[in-house]
């Protein structure tokens, strides 16, 4: 990169360190307002799913109570309570940590298979790259939600509840995690497939491969962290796509199974109470609104960031 | 061109069968067609087994898979299911067109049901369609000429909160405003669900009434991706020499972004659309179930809720074979628009 000189430098620029990889990612992420506001929603969001955990238990999350089924939001339950009289504001507390935990554990499942099937077509090419690409195509011609759909009834007949850290989990929540991880990695092989295709022409593969470095190596260690940046991204957007697929599987009825809850099963069937009870179906869907925006505006922040060339939509 | 068109048909086939045969054997140990059986659950052990004969359910997956291909006419099946094959099959299988009958609805014809519901959700989805990519383009075009100016900032942002909401909130909140506060509040109001009111009939003002909603939600999710993708396809093409040379020249302005720029601009968003509308003929399973409206997508979810593999599949092997054809299409037409594309 070539900078024009107009004004005379001074000595103290001269004997700066240069500026660390970090430090310029760092120095263009903040300029991106969105970004930084996305970023500081997203704690905050954070701190109200885990922080909130220190108000109310999780039993009181479950606790149904049909006396007090269906009540607008009050002094006693702030946003109201479900139909079988739970309080929506301490289900929407539990159901943000497994919201969140879902999105993130999803797209490192996503992250991890993309990579994996990107890198080894991008890399060894040939007859590997032509089946590994029809095996994308064939699962980027059927609708992603439909596929989750089906692979949701087939895996989650009955699954057994789990116990993660001292808490009962519905094992649907594994189930989800890894069917949406499974059904969304496509569009980063391709990604990390081109990245591939290219980086491992230039020069430097070539004195790795000219040293007799095995394949591993140069995939892992040089290839690799060279084309981290979109991957990154990727991998953040993933994170909001998790949620709302989450979302949407859990709106039809075949996501997440009671009693965990989450923002996406808070909403099943609240259609049907729209006349009725609209904070069945409006501080949940906000929730998600929230950080599915919050996470987007991150991320393209982190493209500006660290891949200022790839201006894309 | 034709050599094109061949080959690309000829690459789909293992790609449609790796898909069918997936999803087949997913469906068919999903899901119990006889546990739901329109409505009449068989008891009795022995009744369950001899539907599960009849229906050739007791046969392995993979058996049952290249039935559903290749079709059973050539062998036996159990029709009275006493455990001994007598009748010869009736099936044809798909490759020969003929998807089978639905398990839940007894006897029709896989296609007859699809296409009973086809054009409600075409109706639906080309409107929705049509509406993104003229809203898209105007709203593209004039914030890709008033770059980073107000309009273009404050739409970015509006865009970008649309492109983040799930469809379920969208038509969740604009039915709360527009018809059930609405009609609260006295004014003149949107019906909720259906496609028509019965008391009126299935006349066109009726179903135009009834799509307002659902296309609203469609569109505005769509939105941002569409006018994005105009926007910035816009910069780069007025950025172009051919666009400068037009305007140095004295062309009006508005035959500059209009005829030479935008003819040009269009070529990507022809691929956009391209490979987005085969794929709305499913992607609205959640719209549709909000708004109770009879599509392919309540199709769809009735299916998978009852086991009705024949029809799921059916609704499958359609959205497959669409995005195939609409992906040589797409490309066709690009070539038409863009003379220095060769296919050879």
């Amino acid at each position: 990169m070539t900078t024009q000189v107009n004004t005379p430098i001074t000595v103290a620029e001269v004997e700066a360190p240069p500026l660390s990889l970090g430090n310029l990612t760092w120095r263009r992420f903040r300029r991106h307002k969105m970004a930084i506001f996305g970023a500081v929603v997203l704690i905050l969001l954070t701190f109200y799913s885990f922080g909130g955990a220190l108000f109310f238990t999780e039993k009181y999350s479950n606790y149904t109570n049909t006396k007090e089924r269906l009540q607008s939001p009050n002094a006693k339950h702030p946003f109201g309570t479900d139909t079988v009289g739970r309080d929506i504001l301490a289900r929407t507390i539990y159901g943000g940590q497994i919201s969140i935990l879902i999105g993130i554990t999803a797209a490192f499942v996503e992250v991890m298979i993309g990579i994996l099937i990107g890198a080894i077509a991008g890399y060894f090419g040939g007859n590997i790259d032509a089946v590994l690409m029809r095996f994308t195509e064939a699962m980027l011609n059927i609708p992603q939600l439909l596929l989750l759909i089906v692979m949701s009834k087939f895996f989650s007949g009955n699954v057994p509840n789990i116990n993660i850290l001292g808490r009962e989990l519905s094992g649907s929540v594994i189930v989800i995690i890894l069917i949406i991880g499974v059904t969304s990695w496509p569009y980063l092989a391709r990604i990390v497939r081109a990245e591939f295709l290219s980086i491992k022409e230039r020069e430097f593969i070539l004195a790795a491969r000219a040293t007799g470095t095995s394949s591993w190596e140069i995939i892992f260690k040089h290839i690799l962290p060279n084309s981290i940046a979109p991957i990154v991204v990727s991998a953040t957007l993933g994170v909001a796509g998790a949620i709302s697929l989450e979302a949407y599987v859990s709106f039809l009825g075949m996501g997440v199974r009671a009693p965990t809850a989450t923002w996406g099963n808070m909403l099943e069937n609240a259609y049907r109470y729209i006349e009725t009870a609209y904070w069945l179906w409006l501080f949940p869907g906000l929730l998600i609104v929230l950080i599915t925006l919050s996470i987007n505006f991150l991320g393209d922040g982190l493209r500006d960031a660290l891949d200022p060339r790839s201006r894309t939509v | 061109m034709t050599r094109y068109i061949i080959r690309r048909l000829l690459q789909a086939i293992p790609l449609l069968l790796i898909v069918s045969l997936i999803l087949f054997v997913l469906m068919q140990n999903a899901t119990d067609p006889l546990a739901t059986m329109g409505g009449r659950t068989p008891t009795k052990p022995e009744d369950r087994q001899r539907l599960t004969r009849q229906l050739g359910l007791d046969k392995p997956v993979y058996v049952q898979y290249f039935y559903w291909l290749v079709g059973n006419d050539w062998t036996k099946v159990d029709l009275d299911g006493d455990g001994t094959a007598e009748t010869p099959g009736t099936r044809h299988g798909v490759l020969r067109g003929d998807f089978g009958t639905s398990i839940v609805q007894t006897g029709r014809p896989v296609t007859t049901v699809i296409f009973e519901r086809l054009p409600n959700t075409l109706i639906l989805m080309l409107t929705s369609e049509f509406v993104i990519v003229l809203g898209a383009l105007f709203v593209g075009i004039y914030s890709a000429l008033r770059q980073y100016s107000l309009f273009d900032n404050i739409l970015t942002a509006i865009l970008f909160i649309g492109y983040s909401m799930p469809i379920f909130f969208v038509a969740l909140s604009s039915m709360y405003i527009f018809s059930i506060n609405f009609q609260r509040w006295g004014l003149p109001h949107l019906p909720t669900v259906g496609m028509f009111d019965p008391k009126v009939g299935k006349t066109t003002g009726q179903i135009l009434v009834h799509m307002i909603l659902p296309v609203f939600s469609i569109a505005f999710i769509s939105f941002a991706a569409y006018s994005r993708y105009i926007r910035s396809t816009m910069l780069e093409v007025l950025g172009q020499d051919y666009i400068r040379t037009a305007r140095s020249k004295g062309l009006p302005k508005r035959e500059v972004t209009y005829i030479h720029a935008l003819k040009n601009a269009s070529l990507p968003i022809v691929t956009i659309v391209g490979l987005d509308l085969p794929l709305l003929l499913g992607g609205a399973v959640v719209t549709e179930r909000i708004f109770a409206w009879p599509g392919m997508g309540r199709l769809f979810i009735d299916g998978i809720d009852r086991g009705d593999t024949p029809v799921v599949m059916g609704i499958f092997m359609l959205i497959a074979v669409a995005v195939v054809i609409f992906q040589i299409i797409t490309d066709i037409v690009y070539a038409w628009l863009d003379p220095r594309i060769r296919f050879d």
